[in-house]
């Protein structure tokens, strides 16, 4: 499942996408750890696959929250880490 | 030299008159619904403050959103050009600028000459906007001139999650009725107004020397989470509402 | 006396239940429930071997367990079923949790993909769920289960609660604003502000300057659509297509995403909003049946 976690508002789209059936296969997970913001985390799907999924609370303020790693203009820190090629954005 | 600026925003319309690079009047009225009659009153109160005729003033310039409707001005700045010159006139050392109005938020990032290094506008989204905080006290029954002392007076860390106005709404609403306190629910509006702007500071990069204009400058409550977020103090100068007024009359008297 | 005007809420909907005519008297086997508490409407679907036997539709109270028993209460009222009738029930929505009754709880994203390949048969591929304070696009297969999907609850554009806002800001029934968007000459440029608070303010302006309610409710509609309209192709339009949700009852948002997509979206069978219940009471039947085919072996 591809799951597209963020908003839109008047100043933009904002998503994190995650492909779920490319994590669910993944074993280190680094992108976790990598975040600054600590905003991945893992839980069990509804099919009981354990996926890294954006935390609830931190889904509608990613421009804020992302805004550290975008604005240094380099690849972002879980995109990096994220051995699986599971993660991308929308902004 | 005598010189006029108006700035004519969507909540508020201000006049500024000054003389050899002094104010010597200035004046504030409600937009509504006439930007061009309120620009036209503005200008006449000021102009009576100042004790100067109007035909005394060498040139008048406008800004603000309303430009585009006011247009009998000599000229006009855009609202970036115009918050600039006004807050270097009143800091003059200000690398950072936080122009917060009633529909938007504007952060301008300014070189050591006061030029502009680069800036970010959010005027899609009320969420960072005074309209936000306006909102906020309307749902808990203060004025949102009593906000900033709510605010101030809070005894908890409370976080808000809505983003949105129309949720926020709901939201402060929900939290009255879990007996959270006003004062608290208050400071819970600021720090989430203060983290939206903290995202567009550091987009633009977070320098030492900020200086916080318009409305919303008069909210202590607001200027005390913004610095405790950027880490920073931040000056709100005397006048804040009147700022870019005065700087599209420093840009009369620059530019003949 | 002084005679008190009485406040008209606009923005209320109506609530429903309806139970199924052609199931007088049901002796089933296995009855399961789904119930899906939402920000602003909750509904509970009760299924008597995978067929629709009743279901309710109300508005969400300040306490979701309360809705919750509200909710299938309403539904059972004249099924002559107890809540220790009902096999295997299952919690979804934001309040899911609260489902005091419930057996488990199951995301609404896969829910409502289950309810709709109900609702509009098994050809549906993208569904566009508008709900009271979120609007999802949400891609699935034959069997209903999904693909992807993409949400937006952080802003009110594009969701029920924006359009409250503009039907208490008129003074019109929410129910009747669809009908009444059509009632103008010319379709009008769309509202410019995405945001309900400053779309709200240019309302105000285009009513001072003389636009009938109609046409600033066409505007509205239309910005609404655009919005939506984003959202879906972003996340990628494959057909067939159906959009559920309150906002699908609303045929002046329903029918300019059909005319600015180039598409039809097909006709619902039953009550759009109770997809996602439906699918959580789908959902439960099939893990019941699967449990008992595990102990037969």
């Amino acid at each position: 499942m591809i799951a597209n976690y963020g908003y839109e508002d008047g100043s933009g789209h904002y998503y994190i996408r995650i492909d779920t059936s490319k994590c669910a296969d993944c074993k280190d997970k680094g992108c976790i750890s990598a975040c600054p913001e600590t905003l991945f985390a893992t839980e069990l799907d509804d099919f009981d696959d354990e996926v890294v999924l954006i935390r609830e609370d931190a889904r509608n303020t990613l421009q804020n929250s992302c805004s550290q790693c975008k604005a240094s203009g380099e690849i972002e820190l879980c995109t990096k880490a994220c051995t699986a090629d599971a993660i991308g954005f929308s902004w | 030299m005598i010189t006029a600026g108006i700035d004519c925003g969507s909540q508020n319309t201000k006049a500024a008159i000054m003389k050899d690079g002094k104010v010597l009047g200035k004046a504030l009225l409600p937009t509504e619904f006439d930007a061009d009659l309120a620009a036209q009153r503005v200008y006449e109160i000021a102009l009576r403050e100042a004790g100067i005729k109007k035909e005394d003033v060498q040139r008048l310039v406008i800004t603000g959103v309303g430009r585009e409707i006011v247009k009998w001005g000599d000229g006009e700045i855009n609202e970036v050009g115009a918050a600039v010159k006004g807050a270097r006139y009143a800091i003059s050392d200000t690398d950072t600028i936080i122009d917060m109005g009633a529909d938007g938020c504007r952060v301008i990032r300014l070189n050591d000459d006061g030029s502009v290094m680069k800036y970010e506008v959010n005027d899609k989204c009320a969420s960072g906007a005074g309209t936000f905080i306006e909102a906020m006290a309307r749902a808990l029954q203060i004025t949102t001139e009593e906000m900033g002392d709510f605010s101030l007076r809070h005894t908890k860390e409370l976080a808000t999650n809505a983003q949105c106005v129309v949720f926020a709404e709901s939201e402060v609403i929900s939290l009255i009725h879990a007996k959270e306190t006003r004062e608290d629910i208050a400071y819970g509006v600021h720090m989430g107004i203060a983290n939206r702007i903290a995202s567009m500071i550091r987009r633009v990069g977070l320098t030492d020397h900020f200086t916080m204009i318009g409305g919303p400058g008069y909210n202590k409550g607001l200027v005390s989470c913004m610095s405790k977020v950027f880490g920073r103090d931040i000056t709100v100068p005397e006048g804040n509402q009147f700022i870019s007024a005065t700087g599209a009359a420093i840009y009369a008297a620059e530019n003949q | 006396m002084v005679e008190t005007e009485k406040k008209v809420d606009y923005w209320r909907w109506t609530e429903s239940n309806w139970k199924n005519p052609e199931i007088p008297d049901w002796h089933g086997s296995l009855i399961t429930a789904g119930v899906d508490i939402g920000s602003t409407s909750t509904q509970a679907v009760i299924l008597a071997d995978g067929v629709p036997y009743a279901y309710s539709n109300m508005r969400t109270g300040s306490n979701s367990p309360d809705s919750a028993i509200g909710a299938i209460n309403w539904a059972m009222k004249d099924t002559g079923l107890t809540l220790e009738d009902l096999t295997y029930t299952i919690g979804t929505g934001y309040g899911r949790v609260n489902v005091p009754f419930s057996n488990k709880t199951v995301t609404e994203i896969t829910c409502h993909a289950r309810g709709a390949n109900y609702i509009y048969g098994p050809t549906v591929r993208t569904i566009l769920d508008m709900g009271g304070q979120d609007c999802k696009a949400i891609h699935c297969d034959e069997k209903g289960t999904v693909t992807s999907f993409m949400m937006n609850d952080k802003c009110a554009a594009g969701t029920g609660r924006g359009m409250e806002v503009i039907a208490n800001l008129l003074a019109v029934r929410v129910e009747d604003i669809g009908d009444m968007s059509f009632q103008i000459d010319e379709e009008p440029a769309p509202v410019s502000s995405t945001c309900v608070i400053f779309a709200k303010s240019e309302a105000t302006k285009l009513m001072r300057s003389g636009w009938t309610k109609e046409k600033v409710l066409a505007a509205y509609c239309h910005a609404m659509a655009l919005r939506v309209v984003r959202l879906l192709e972003r996340n990628g339009m494959e057909l067939d297509f159906a959009i559920t949700g309150g906002i699908a009852k609303n045929i002046g948002v329903t029918r300019r995403i059909e005319s600015l997509m180039n598409i039809k979206a097909l006709s619902p069978t039953m009550d759009t909003q109770i997809a996602g219940a439906l699918g959580a009471a789908l959902i439960g039947k099939e893990l019941v049946e699967k449990k008992r085919a595990k102990e037969n072996q």
